[in-house]
């Protein structure tokens, strides 16, 4: 990717060629490897954010990673910070995979800006569609009810345990149960993006839920 | 929060959308958010160095004082910026803390004054990183063990009221403060001596007679021997008798160890008393005289040194623990292994792994006696094995214990010297805040002088005093003042009110204690002739008293008479801070008051009541007056306001 330049000191030893004395090298350049994002301009133009609000954005994301890139265990560490009752690391992994869209491992400041690009500015058509990715897990087009169900208990599990009413251990199922009944037209056990989107704008609660995190930044 | 979660919350609200499709319920209205003022810079002027950030940044921890609405007390309207006049040095930990969200100690700062700007600040010094927490808790741990040090020694001041059982117990402690301690100390310790000798000696053999061979002397001078250790148990057991009188804690004292020394040097002698000429028990009764030797380690209570060394084998006892138990270990396999190596050796000593015991420790230890030697091939092998690895199991943990001692003696170094430097120390700031008591006397002074003057003196001397006083002083003397009238007495120096005390204790005035008694206050008394030669800030000027009718002045005529005894001789040492020193008018002056500067002696001694002219705090004493010496606290007065108030 242009753009993305990585600055280490030493080349990247592969995991199974790590032996004692290379591990310090090792530990050495995992603390060297920068990013550097690509210029404001070409971020104002992919995203629909102004110069001040990438601005802005950047400094807080810098701040907190100086290095340039998060990877996983970071961003469950940050996420986990908002939701203190629960365990919020299954649904962080699968919001870290949504946000990550090249698959390698880290986020960097572009996949973080695209993404809040389209959940903040977008059309409903996109955030139904990010939406829609968040759910498949394995990227392929159908969201099946064990995806689904790992999702909701991902989200349930935030919650924690001290809950009101008290969490069972069905409640997750009843729940993608009560979604897929919504979701599923042709009921072939699998919801696909149409079905989705479709489902969605029909209904008006969640067209409206839509709208409230407009303003954030 | 953190500074990550603040960062991250627009992330998080965003990415909230991902529940949206699941939801069962509607969802809530997000909050809106008014204050929609761009995030602009703030200039925060510490003590003239600027630092700047953005507003948001210090938002971050609202619950501080740059975070708050607090930081508004501090805005400087014509500059546009918040002042703070505090340390820039450590304000850059504090603005890293808002940027970083971690709090970092500088190592270089002291550690109190560290924590006053993290109070100041509104930030709790419990958020420090892990990096630098250790080192924060390690300073402020040692900081306050060298506060209570000084608590502590500040407890050797006598307190009044002192039961005779509270008194002795003290003696006991502390052998310094009172002479009788120091001689029974001194006195106990002799006997100690004494007896550990008469032990030693009693087993030497004391030459021939013709009738009987050489025998030790204790068989020879039964008498003269018996009659030493009698005496010597009878000290003790005084001794014993009155700690545990004097012990507050009765329960406790008996449990301690120097207690238990105390009671086991004593007993065998009570023992053998009862069961002597007893023929069966005899021999136990020989066993018992071992125990006569702990008395020796009744020194540990005249010896520091000792009881660092005690104290240090304590606090290490488990690498002592470590090493006896690899010794054991190595002991053992040791000995196994040169047992089966020498079993085939014709002549051999090692006849069995117990015996061999004895070789393996005199090998590993290196002593090497010799008494048993391998024979065999495999035994010298083994034998030299043993040796060399003696030398590094007992090489280990000995460096720990060695440091470990090292470190308790010097902080003992250093808490004596703590103690040694203090007393003149405090005796340099009792001469600062006496001198700021004598200021306000001696403006008092001036003040009455310049009524004088006014009627007699030039333009002159007048501007000189007046000069003399900044505005502060002179606030700081009104007050004062305004104080002496409102309780209707007045303050006086160190020397004149024990004058007073001791004249009144001593002798009575019938005549002039209704006019005490009337006034209810010790005025201020003159001072005889004084002057000191050396480069005092003050001078001290005396001058005849004049007797003004309308004073308060009925005890100055008496105090002049013993005043004079009292004041030659004094002590006097420089008074240090700069005060206005009274400028050298006409020796005589016709001033009603003369305060007389006693600036006070280094060490204020201990003994109470034994010398009238060390410096005590005055007060104005109410009338009738109790018995000086035991009577006047030796508390700083009131007036020992900062200077600089």
């Amino acid at each position: 990717m242009d753009g993305k330049r990585l600055d280490t000191i030493s080349e990247r030893v592969d995991a199974a060629a790590v032996s004692a004395p290379d591990s310090i090298e090792d530990e050495l350049e995992l603390s060297t490897v920068r990013h550097r994002p690509e210029g404001l301009e070409q971020l104002e133009a992919q995203t629909r954010f102004s110069r001040k609000e990438l601005q802005i954005l950047y400094r807080g994301f810098k701040n907190e990673c100086p290095s340039g890139v998060v990877n996983e265990d970071t961003f469950k560490e940050i996420y986990a910070q908002f939701f203190p009752q629960g365990d919020a690391s299954t649904y962080a992994h699968f919001l870290f995979n949504a946000f990550d869209t090249d698959h390698n491992g880290s986020l960097s400041f572009e996949d973080f800006v695209m993404g809040l690009s389209i959940l903040l500015r977008g059309t409903v058509q996109e955030k139904l569609n990010w939406a829609f990715n968040l759910y498949d897990i394995n990227k392929d087009g159908y969201i099946t009810k064990e995806e689904m169900l790992d999702i909701m208990k991902a989200i349930y599990d935030m919650m924690g345990k001290c809950t009101y009413p008290v969490l069972k251990e069905e409640t997750p199922r009843q729940h993608v149960e009560v979604f897929f009944q919504k979701m599923d037209k042709n009921k072939d056990g699998v919801v696909t993006i149409d079905e989705f989107i479709d489902c969605c704008q029909n209904d008006e609660n969640i067209m409206r839920s839509m709208h409230i995190f407009e303003n954030v930044l | 929060m953190a500074t990550g979660t603040a960062a991250w919350l627009p992330f998080a609200r965003a990415a909230a959308i991902g529940w949206m499709p699941v939801a069962s319920c509607p969802m809530p209205l997000a909050p809106r958010d008014n204050s929609k003022k761009k995030d602009e810079l703030i200039m925060l002027n510490v003590s003239g160095r600027r630092f700047q950030t953005w507003r948001t940044t210090l938002d971050r921890y609202p619950d501080t004082l740059l975070g708050s609405s607090e930081k508004d007390f501090f805005y400087n309207e014509e500059a546009k910026e918040y002042f703070f006049d505090r340390d820039p040095d450590v304000f850059r930990s504090i603005l890293n803390f808002y940027r970083t969200g971690k709090l970092h100690y500088p190592r270089q700062e002291c550690i109190s004054a560290y924590d006053e700007e993290l109070t100041f600040f509104g930030i709790i010094p419990e958020i420090i990183g892990d990096c630098c927490y250790e080192e924060y808790k390690d300073r402020k741990r040692e900081n306050l063990e060298r506060l209570q040090d000084d608590q502590e020694d500040n407890k050797d001041m006598k307190l009044p009221n002192m039961t005779i059982r509270e008194t002795m117990w003290r003696a006991f402690e502390n052998p310094h403060t009172s002479t009788m301690a120091l001689v029974f100390y001194y006195v106990t310790g002799f006997f100690i001596a004494i007896s550990v000798i008469t032990n030693v000696v009693e087993t030497v053999p004391c030459g021939a007679t013709p009738h009987h061979k050489n025998m030790p002397c204790g068989e020879r001078y039964t008498v003269a021997f018996f009659c030493m250790d009698t005496a010597c148990v009878m000290i003790f057991t005084v001794e014993y008798l009155l700690r545990l009188f004097a012990a507050p804690s009765r329960y406790r004292f008996m449990r301690s160890v120097m207690s238990i020394i105390d009671v086991v040097a004593i007993l065998p002698y009570y023992i053998g008393l009862v069961m002597s000429n007893n023929e069966d028990v005899s021999g136990a009764f020989v066993t018992l005289r071992v125990f006569r030797v702990f008395r020796i380690f009744k020194f540990s209570r005249h010896s520091q040194g000792l009881r660092i060394l005690g104290y240090t084998l304590k606090s290490c006892a488990s690498e002592l623990g470590f090493l006896l138990f690899s010794l054991t270990m190595a002991i053992i396999i040791f000995a196994t292994v040169m047992f089966y190596a020498e079993k085939g050796s014709s002549s051999s000593k090692f006849t069995s792994i117990p015996a061999s015991f004895w070789y393996t420790i005199v090998t590993m230890t290196t002593l090497g006696y010799g008494d048993m030697v391998p024979k065999t091939i495999a035994g010298k092998i083994f034998g030299s094995i043993c040796s060399l690895s003696g030398v590094l199991v007992i090489a280990l943990p000995v460096p720990v214990i060695v440091s470990n001692f090292s470190r308790i003696y010097h902080q003992n170094q250093r808490a004596d010297k703590r103690r040694a430097q203090k007393k003149t120390r405090q005796a340099r700031i009792r001469i600062a805040k006496s001198g700021s008591a004598n200021a306000f006397l001696a403006s008092k002074h001036h003040g009455l002088l310049n009524e004088l003057l006014e009627l007699t003196g030039t333009e002159e001397d007048e501007q000189k005093l007046i000069r003399n006083t900044s505005l502060l002083e002179s606030q700081h003397h009104h007050l004062l003042h305004c104080l002496e009238k409102t309780t209707a007495h007045e303050f006086v120096d160190e020397h004149m009110f024990e004058q007073n005390c001791l004249e009144e204790a001593l002798q009575s005035y019938p005549s002039r204690s209704p006019s005490v008694s009337s006034q209810g206050s010790c005025t201020i008394c003159c001072c005889g002739s004084r002057s000191t030669s050396r480069n005092t800030a003050l001078h001290i000027q005396s001058s005849q008293l004049a007797v003004h009718p309308s004073s308060r002045s009925n005890l100055n005529l008496r105090a002049e008479d013993g005043s004079r005894v009292n004041c030659k001789g004094g002590q006097v040492t420089t008074a240090i801070i700069s005060l206005p020193s009274p400028p050298s008018l006409a020796p005589h002056r016709e001033g009603r008051h003369h305060p007389h500067h006693p600036t006070t002696t280094t060490i204020r001694p201990s003994h109470r009541g034994e010398h009238p002219r060390s410096p005590r705090a005055s007060r104005p004493p109410q009338a009738p007056h109790p018995p000086a010496s035991s009577r006047c606290p030796p508390s700083d007065r009131s007036l020992s306001v900062d200077r600089n108030f």
